[in-house]
């Protein structure tokens, strides 16, 4: 499973403090934090009270890029923000993220082909997040079909059939997990999946938060999930994960598995 | 039509042993012997074994390709390297051997490929005394001593670890076990790289088809990026073959020996351990044109 760590995120309050007072050694401990603890990438996000999110993405990369080779995801709705990000990752960079919305499919779409870079694509458009599976699959379709159009290989998408809060949404959670589920059938070589997990319980009772995480990160996994961004720091969602794939047979069984997939 | 290419995520661990003429073991990127692919960049190696006493139950048809050198363990190796072609020799050490690590200079001294060595009853305790004596002895030559179990791996993985020697880690057919024991043995600080698989070997007609589609199994699961079964793989064809009553009742050419190491190959084995000199003959003669 490839795991996108989602803590260097101006969201949570540590990170916007270091990105303010330039703390790199802050940044750099949460990077390093979370490749230890198993992230394949790291995702990168200034946050919304940015003064110069342009600066502050590119001071972000370069703080990161200091301490690990990892791949980056570099999260941003803002296309010159992306661009900085780019243009400074040394590992293959992932675009995070794109819509069904054509003028953005394009601009990020070339923006990848230039960087050659992997792209989250989220199934949703200007008129919000369709309700069923149905409906993220039309936009999953349009997602690959323009994918393909600008010489890209499916198999650098990840599909994002974005799951909302269990709190608000709780008849979206099937839907997203049937869209997983057909999502490889869009496309030979198919498209992968991933989703931006925590979200499922955005809202929820603070004790309950990491055990729904950890349930529809398994539940997900049984459906094919192919990467998450996640707290990847989160050692019982990391082993859940772990026995998750194990019970898929995504790998061999033996008495240390755990250990094992970390070798 | 287009030519499909299997495209591998990860590759199988290279493995070096032997001192003098080094062999390396392993480094597939692929599976064996698919024309184009490449995939091989160390072609399988045949080594032969040598007892350290003579061999009191080999059947006629072994004991007259050997003659009086069965008597001569130096000589008998010499023998395999120099007139069979050996690509390594195989140390057999009998239970009661006090001389056992003797023989293994002596044997050193005079031989220049690499060398394995295979304990005398790895399921026992008591061998281990013998095993520790034995690396001490041929400490700094990077031979492959053997044999590591899953009841029996600490005592040798220390001794070959501070001896600098490859260890092979066996378990009976069940590749759960096999890589739990790799696992073991690499919680021990023993590096990866240093590492060969045996998984028992069955006769043909007697239980090679298990064998091999554990190998197989293995091979892919390395290649798929399973770093604790990775390991290049070792089969001992010429002793499970020579059990077998068919061989031992005038099989004179080695026919059986032959064709046991023709499927072990295919399986994705990186070292055969044989016997009969015709046998390996015409294994290596088939190696060469599968690798060609």
């Amino acid at each position: 499973m490839f795991i996108i760590g989602e803590r260097i995120n101006g969201m949570f309050k540590d990170v916007a403090r270091a990105i303010k007072e330039k703390n790199k050694p802050a940044i750099q401990e949460l990077a390093k934090k979370q490749v230890s603890a198993g992230a394949n990438a790291l995702d990168v996000n200034v946050g919304p009270a940015s003064a110069d999110p342009k600066e502050a993405m590119a001071w972000l990369v370069r703080t990161i890029t200091e301490v690990t080779d990892a791949a980056l995801s570099i999260d941003t709705t803002k296309q010159d923000v992306m661009e900085a990000g780019l243009s400074l990752c040394r590992s293959k960079p992932i675009i995070n993220s794109l819509n069904a919305n054509e003028e953005k499919m394009h601009a990020l779409f070339e923006l990848a082909k230039r960087h050659n870079a992997s792209v989250i694509a989220l199934t949703m458009d200007k008129a919000g997040i369709p309700k069923d599976a149905d409906g993220r699959l039309e936009l999953a379709m349009k997602i690959v079909a323009s994918c393909m159009e600008h010489g890209i290989s499916p198999s650098e998408l990840y599909l994002d059939a974005v799951i909302l809060p269990v709190n608000v949404a709780q008849s979206h959670v099937k839907e997203v997990l049937k869209t997983i589920r057909d999502s490889k059938m869009l496309a030979d070589p198919s498209p992968k999946t991933i989703l931006g997990l925590s979200n499922v319980s955005q809202g929820s009772l603070p004790g309950n938060r990491e055990l729904i995480n950890r349930t529809f990160l398994a539940m997900a996994i049984a459906n094919g999930l192919d990467a998450a961004i996640m707290d990847a720091t989160d050692k019982e969602l990391m082993d859940g994960m772990i026995t998750a794939e194990l019970l898929m047979e995504k790998q061999l069984y033996c008495d240390a598995y755990l250990e094992a997939y970390k070798k | 039509m287009e030519r499909m290419i299997e495209k591998w995520q990860d590759k199988i661990t290279e493995v070096v042993i032997g001192s003098k003429k080094p062999a390396r073991i392993g480094g597939e990127t692929g599976v064996f012997f698919i024309q184009g692919e490449d995939a091989a960049p160390n072609p399988p190696i045949v080594a032969m074994d040598v007892w350290d006493t003579e061999p009191d139950n080999w059947p006629g048809p072994l004991k007259a390709a050997y003659g009086k050198s069965l008597k001569e363990p130096v000589e008998w190796a010499k023998m395999c390297v120099e007139r069979f072609s050996a690509d390594a020799i195989c140390l057999r050490l009998s239970d009661q051997a006090q001389t056992a690590e003797k023989t293994l200079e002596k044997i050193l001294k005079e031989i220049s490929v690499p060398l394995i060595v295979i304990g005398a009853s790895p399921e026992k305790e008591k061998d281990n005394e013998l095993m520790i004596r034995c690396t001490e002895a041929a400490k700094g030559e990077n031979c492959l001593f053997g044999i590591a179990t899953q009841d029996n791996y600490k005592t040798l993985t220390a001794s070959c670890l501070s001896t600098g020697h490859s260890i092979i880690a066996e378990a009976p057919i069940d590749i759960n076990i096999a890589k739990q024991l790799n696992i073991l043995i690499c919680d021990m600080g023993f590096p990866q790289n240093k590492i060969i698989i045996h998984h028992a070997t069955g006769a043909l007609g007697y239980g090679l088809e298990y064998t091999y589609s554990i190998m197989e199994r293995t091979r892919l699961a390395g290649l798929s990026g399973d770093k604790m079964l990775s390991m290049p793989m070792i089969s001992f064809v010429g002793q499970e073959t020579w059990r077998t009553k068919e061989a031992r009742t005038g099989d004179n050419d080695g026919l059986l020996e032959t064709a046991t190491a023709g499927a072990y190959l295919n399986s994705g084995a990186d070292i055969l351990v044989m016997n009969h000199p015709k046998a390996v003959t015409a294994i290596k003669k088939t190696i060469k044109e599968l690798c060609s």
